[in-house]
């Protein structure tokens, strides 16, 4: 009798613990600005950036976090700690790297630690409690790699939100990505302009409820 | 020098472990050929081909380019469209559909749409 009560006082106590530390993570290809929208989403509630960005893909090659963010939409308040992950991709040519003007040792180091990225990127598919897909609207969404992310995030049962992001685009293509995945709720934003976050706010807190 | 495509089919991969499922068909794409799969991973073994990828990516090896087609659509939401697709799997495993993949110096990009695959292939590694 005394250890159920136990059990059932460090059950509630879990759930209070886990709500604290809401764990939210940004995933996607590379370059469709998940970095991008890190720093706005920390630009907004802290201040400051999460990370670097670049027009060369693989910026990111390694696990970001911000913890305790709070964001505030509507008079309610919602608390997260933000990850930001390598761009997950299934080739990773340092040539590529070469082309945008690094030199070869550079380009070898970038890719080496990119592979590295992406294989951690999906071991902490795991620790996740809800995850942004951030797209490039521009590009088209029926990508393996979008599937690979979605599908396992379905798998493990984390809530989903998709994010197109570049809305600012000329080329950017919504009803697309809405048909590719039409089972999740997809906002367009620009990350780099702030189009829209306001509605990605609002969306976060049905997301994370 | 011309490209071979090999087929995989369902039966050879049927009883193997999703690892060394994933360790062949890497092997295949390894020898610069491009798979041509009868049926298609999990979501799980989509995740960890690529990891194995990661691992084995070298100055020689850049990595695959894959795709796969279900003619009953994952993301359909119609509910009797799901039902039919898990009592297909139930019966006969992940056997429907078609999965290619191929070696990223040879294979610049497979672009899919929902209905048509398009393969472009670089001039490099050939």
């Amino acid at each position: 009798m005394i250890k159920k009560f136990k059990d059932f006082l460090a059950g509630i106590f879990l759930v209070f613990k886990n709500k604290k530390h809401i764990k939210l993570g940004i995933y996607g290809p590379p370059n469709a600005g998940k970095t991008r929208l890190a720093n706005r989403i920390c630009q907004d509630w802290l201040g400051e950036d999460m990370g670097a960005v670049s027009p060369i893909p693989h910026e990111t090659r390694e696990i970001q976090q911000k913890e305790k963010v709070t964001v505030n939409s509507n008079g309610k308040k919602l608390s997260f700690n933000l990850i930001d992950t390598p761009g997950i991709a299934t080739r990773i040519d340092y040539e590529e790297f070469i082309k945008k003007g690094m030199n070869k040792k550079e380009a070898q180091t970038r890719a080496k630690e990119a592979t590295k990225g992406v294989i951690e990127a999906i071991k902490w598919l795991d620790n996740m409690d809800a995850v942004l897909v951030v797209l490039d609207s521009t590009r088209n969404p029926y990508d393996q790699v979008n599937i690979t992310i979605i599908g396992n995030l379905a798998a493990r049962n984390i809530p989903v939100m998709i994010l197109g992001n570049k809305i600012d685009l000329k080329k950017a293509n919504l009803k697309k990505i809405e048909s590719a995945f039409p089972q999740y709720k997809v906002v367009g934003v620009s990350a780099e302009y702030g189009d829209n976050v306001e509605q990605f706010y609002k969306e976060l807190f049905k997301l994370v409820k | 020098m011309p490209l071979t495509m090999q087929y995989v089919p369902f039966e050879e991969l049927s009883d193997l472990d999703s690892e060394r499922k994933i360790q062949k068909l890497i092997r295949i794409v390894k020898q610069n050929k491009l798979v041509l799969m009868e049926g298609t991973l999990t979501a799980q073994e989509e995740a960890d081909l690529i990891e194995e990828t990661m691992a084995t990516i070298d100055s020689k090896f850049k990595g695959v380019e894959i795709t796969s087609f279900n003619p009953i659509e994952k993301n359909s939401k119609q509910i009797q469209d799901k039902l039919r697709r898990m009592f297909m799997e139930m019966i006969w495993g992940r056997r429907r559909g078609l999965t290619i993949i191929g070696p990223a110096n040879i294979v610049r990009e497979i672009r899919k749409d929902p209905n048509r695959i398009q393969l472009f292939l670089s001039n490099r590694g050939r």
